[in-house]
């Protein structure tokens, strides 16, 4: 069964969650800079990019870290996250465009037990994962 | 030690030491608000699971700056966060962060890192695990 959002007590087992697509801009990357602290010059400047071997400015791997659990709480309406756990596995290039790039994070609802929903979740951008056996645990 | 074409960097009696608390950090309305808007986060009563690195920001750089690693060398491998109870603003947190483990891998070294969160009341709220890999010099 497809689901998009509602009461996940109702959640079984193999239930897959709606795709969720985000839009990553320069902008975006520089207000999460200024939100998180990380000022690292990777996300906000192409010369240092370029100069460090990297394809462009990449987004924080917290930021997608951070659209993962937005996914998750948008499935749930809100409800409590007590686990999220990610690999950064390849980076996310942010052209300095008005579209930028999108990160696109699915779910698959993979056990519900003892009032605790675990969602294993794949994050892709241009049709590559990103993050690596990303997985959340969901109280009910 | 001299690994592959890579030297490795950080000396292994790190592992098991538990650096000096950072904190505590005041968690407020207004900086768990920016935090949400920076990433589309929509409910306002919950914040954020990864707004710790908010907090664990300091304690790495301290972290850091004792183990001469070089930020510029590190790549973030893997991050998790796990939760006693929620935050909520209000709360004033101090950070503690341990080095739990220490891989050499191709002159490479794979630190894991441990910070937990306690409260005014010393409970555990919550605890970022973070798995940093520093890249050796080319020998």
């Amino acid at each position: 069964m497809t689901i998009s959002t509602g009461s996940i007590n109702d959640w079984r087992a193999g239930d897959v969650l709606e795709p969720q697509h985000y839009p990553v801009t320069r902008a975006d990357l520089v207000r999460y800079a200024g939100a998180s602290g990380d000022f690292n010059p990777i996300h906000w400047s192409d010369r240092i990019a370029g100069a460090v071997g990297l394809p462009g400015v990449i987004a924080h791997g917290m930021l997608t870290m951070g659209l993962t659990s937005r996914a998750v709480a948008t499935w749930t309406g809100g409800a409590p996250i007590v686990d999220l756990g990610v690999r950064f596995t390849s980076m996310v290039v942010v052209p300095d465009t008005d579209e930028g790039t999108i990160v696109t994070i699915g779910g698959t609802v993979k056990s519900v037990e003892d009032g605790l929903v675990k969602i294993a979740l794949q994050v892709t951008c241009d049709g590559q994962k990103v993050l690596g056996n990303p997985t959340a645990v969901v109280r009910g | 030690m001299l690994v592959a074409d890579r030297v490795a960097a950080v000396d292994s009696s790190i592992v098991g030491r538990e650096f000096p608390p950072v904190g505590p950090y005041l968690v407020s309305a207004e900086k768990v608000r920016e935090f949400a808007t920076a990433i589309g986060w929509e409910y306002a009563d919950q914040v954020p699971p990864t707004f710790p690195i908010v907090l664990a920001g300091a304690s790495m750089n301290a972290f850091l700056a004792e183990s001469g690693l070089e930020l510029s060398r590190i790549v973030h491998g893997e991050q998790r966060f796990s939760f006693q109870r929620p935050i909520v603003p209000g709360d004033a947190l101090t950070s503690t962060l341990t080095v739990a483990s220490l891989r050499q891998m191709g002159g490479n070294d794979i630190i894991g890192t441990t910070t937990a969160f306690t409260d005014t009341t010393g409970a555990l709220v919550g605890t970022a695990s973070a798995t940093l890999i520093h890249r050796g010099e080319q020998a």
